[in-house]
């Protein structure tokens, strides 16, 4: 069993097809599969639907899709980075639904864990929470959020062995497991794919049973707020 | 004089007690790192997955694959520690986080909290608000206590749509400190200059006792 491709154009042969729903790993532009969101771009593939907590920003991440138009719905918790992004849903070109962070990744986590749906505090009370179950629990509501279950898993980690176990690095760590998990098929981009026994069993973040493709590549990993202080 | 933004920051780090871990939200929140109190150890939480945040790093030390919930680059500390936003998220609303300073655009008198967007204006999203206003154990506001126009945020009901109802525990602007309770809210402390008369007149909210 081969795990390892040679291209992120190699890595998603087959697997692309016009509607589909795609859930994407990162928080703003950290661990984001940008080498796979590039080869989505150069394939055409129309009409797609992501679940990502963030839309990138005009010229990078899933804001280079919104560019070419290729984007006809957003599940996310803020896209407040992209201007394109909000110009197309402004004038009802782009379909938003707009998810809180924490529902986001649990609806993940759980659609991997096969846990249809889940109930939440979060959104009791707001515009969240219109037309969901509501049901009581120890004398508070919650309401009733579905777990996620994605055609493709994109997905971005530091280092992985040829049989995808993975590690991250620091907060690039993010949605990038729950993504990953929720995925039929999970196709990962490292910056490092080693032979198995170099990572510590004791250590992996994501074990490779969820990852069914992978592929080494240079990130960019380009900063949105470089913020610093003296010396 | 009413507080400027710093003036509230500092305000609101005197709600920080020994040991406690928090949340700290973007604008003015970010802020309150700058004045935790002598002799006080808190953990700040960043919900894109971190605990024990550290200060913004120097020119060498800017880590792409380190930022906090702002999106800005950030430093680790000894005691740091890393998880996926799912965890994240299960720390949040889970209770386990004591208190979350967040930012506001209206504020209601039984503790309502609209945060997140205004109608056919400004599309960002809700980030994480909605799950800290749900799960931490006490959530601090810090505000403007009225809007350019001079048009009160501390209202009777909130006009936005909502971060999440009867949230709000304590409410800090650049006019002073109101607390939620019963029947309303209740002014605990005036800006230096600022008389309760002033907070008054700026509060279209019910104000008690």
């Amino acid at each position: 069993m081969n795990k390892v491709y040679g291209s992120a154009a190699e890595a998603l042969d087959g697997l692309l097809f016009d509607g589909m729903f795609i859930a994407a790993g990162g928080f703003g532009l950290c661990g984001i599969p940008e080498l796979l969101i590039d080869a989505i771009k150069a394939a055409g593939t129309k009409d797609l639907t992501f679940a990502s907590n963030n839309a990138g920003v005009d010229d990078f991440g899933i804001g280079i899709l919104l560019q070419t138009r290729q984007v006809k719905k957003m599940i996310s918790s803020y896209v407040g980075e992209n201007a394109e992004f909000m110009r197309q849903y402004l004038s009802g070109e782009l379909e938003l639904e707009f998810n809180p962070q924490g529902t986001l990744a649990e609806r993940m986590r759980a659609g991997g864990c096969g846990i249809p749906g889940f109930y939440t505090k979060t959104g009791v009370g707001t515009v969240i929470a219109e037309g969901k179950e509501h049901k009581d629990f120890d004398g508070q509501t919650y309401i009733l959020e579905r777990g996620i279950v994605a055609d493709l898993s994109i997905v971005k980690a530091w280092k992985a062995d040829t049989t995808g176990n993975a590690v991250f690095r620091k907060t690039a760590r993010n949605f990038n497991p729950p993504a990953a998990m929720c995925g039929k098929v999970c196709v990962m981009e490292v910056e490092e794919i080693v032979e198995p026994g170099t990572l510590d069993p004791d250590k992996i973040h994501l074990p490779g049973i969820y990852v069914h493709r992978l592929i080494q590549g240079s990130h960019e990993k380009r900063i949105e707020q470089r913020t610093t202080r003296a010396a | 004089m009413p507080w400027d933004r710093n003036q509230i920051a500092q305000r609101a780090a005197k709600e920080l007690k020994d040991g406690m871990y928090v949340n700290l939200g973007i604008g003015i929140p970010t802020l309150v790192a700058n004045f935790i109190p002598e002799g006080v150890t808190v953990t700040l939480q960043s919900e894109n997955g971190m605990l024990g945040l550290g200060p913004f790093p120097t020119e060498d030390e800017v880590d792409p694959d380190l930022i906090n919930a702002g999106k800005q680059t950030i430093t680790e500390l000894p005691h740091s520690a890393y998880f996926d936003s799912a965890q994240s998220f299960g720390m949040i609303r889970g209770g386990k986080i004591a208190m979350a300073i967040l930012g506001a655009m209206e504020v209601s008198e039984n503790g309502d909290l609209a945060n997140w967007m205004i109608p056919g204006k400004l599309v960002k999203g809700m980030g994480g608000a909605m799950d800290l206003v749900a799960g931490v154990k006490r959530v601090v506001v810090v505000m403007d206590h009225t809007n350019k126009h001079g048009e009160s945020k501390v209202l009777k009901d909130c006009t936005l749509p909502l971060t999440g109802t009867g949230v709000v525990n304590r409410i800090i602007t650049n006019l002073g400190v109101l607390d939620v309770v019963e029947g309303g809210l209740k002014i605990v402390e005036c800006a230096d200059g600022v008389t309760e008369d002033e907070i008054r007149a700026a509060t279209e909210a019910t104000i008690v006792g």
